[in-house]
């Protein structure tokens, strides 16, 4: 069976800087993205500690956001990043999975608004948090 | 009289020794595949292209992640070698023990135009460098200089140096 969620799911895969950090889309709704991203020695930005790097956390939150852009009914299947802000409230632990639950809450004919959050193992504790302004497509 | 000044070679050596030490430990850095231009103290970061930059392929267009992703190796990178650079010129020699990098606290990228399938440049200008806060902001261009398809700013929390029992 060929769902919305397969459809999704390829289509992450075949951005290839998403597929480069090795994300994988977790579940997909109206709205709403979960993506994560597997520990990898490549992206460590602190070779002292083996933390991820900040950047790769923004490439994970970008991606998770545009989806959920891209997922909501009224947003339409393209989209680009107006402007994305991220605080970081502390470092990912080494080893584990960063995931990202992304969710597009508001949407007007020319802007998706989005925010994320991105946690390791230990879901209480948020690793990162963004929100940002996405561009909606006219439809023709 | 005045000393005669420093040989050429080890002025070079010297500052390229300070930029190797930030940047090459950094396996991100490498993963992302970004350089950086040294013209005296003035650092330029490149991106060269190749395809797994790539967000959109039916664009195609930069990923928007790897956008700020190199934006934010570009502050950073500034800002821990603005720091450093006094103390490594009239010392003469790179500070003992492990370099730590600035963390970062918050960075907002703004998106002004789809990155191209091309090389991308950033420079980074330290706007506020205090003893625990420093402000940064990063501009980045592709073919142009003055048409600029991203900016960002970011906050960084500095590394504080390491010296036990002289806590007060």
């Amino acid at each position: 069976m060929t769902d919305i969620t397969d459809i999704a799911r390829s289509f992450i895969a075949a951005l290839p800087h998403s597929h480069a950090l090795g994300m994988q889309l977790e579940s997909i709704g109206a709205g709403q993205v979960t993506i994560s991203m597997p520990y990898d020695p490549a992206l460590v930005g602190d070779p002292e500690t083996g933390v991820i790097h900040g950047g790769a956390v923004s490439a994970l939150m970008d991606t998770a956001c545009g989806a959920a852009v891209m997922s909501h009914p009224q947003a339409g299947f393209s989209t680009a990043t107006l402007d994305l802000r991220i605080d970081y409230m502390r470092p990912a632990t080494p080893g584990q999975t960063i995931r990202t639950r992304a969710e597009c809450h508001h949407v007007t004919r020319s802007v998706a608004f989005v925010r994320a959050v991105a946690t390791d193992d230990d879901e209480s504790r948020p690793v990162a948090m963004a929100s940002g302004a996405f561009t909606v497509e006219r439809k023709g | 009289m005045r000393p005669p000044p420093e040989p050429l070679h080890v002025i070079k050596r010297r500052r390229e020794g300070l930029l190797r030490t930030l940047v090459d430990g950094v396996p991100y850095i490498r993963f992302l595949g970004v350089e950086f231009d040294r013209r005296g103290d003035e650092l330029t970061a490149v991106l060269p292209f190749k395809d797994s930059l790539i967000g959109n392929p039916r664009l195609p267009a930069l990923h928007g992640g790897a956008t700020a992703a190199f934006l934010e190796i570009a502050a950073m990178i500034e800002l821990a070698w603005s720091t450093l650079w006094d103390g490594v010129e009239s010392e003469g020699a790179l500070p003992d023990g492990p370099l730590r990098l600035p963390k970062t606290i918050d960075f907002t990228v703004d998106y002004l135009r789809p990155g191209l399938p091309r090389d991308a440049y950033a420079r980074a200008r330290v706007n506020r460098s205090g003893r625990r806060y420093a402000s940064v902001h990063v501009e980045a261009w592709q073919d142009n200089r003055a048409r600029l398809f991203a900016q960002a700013t970011g906050h960084f929390l500095m590394p504080q140096p390491l010296r036990p029992g002289s806590k007060a």
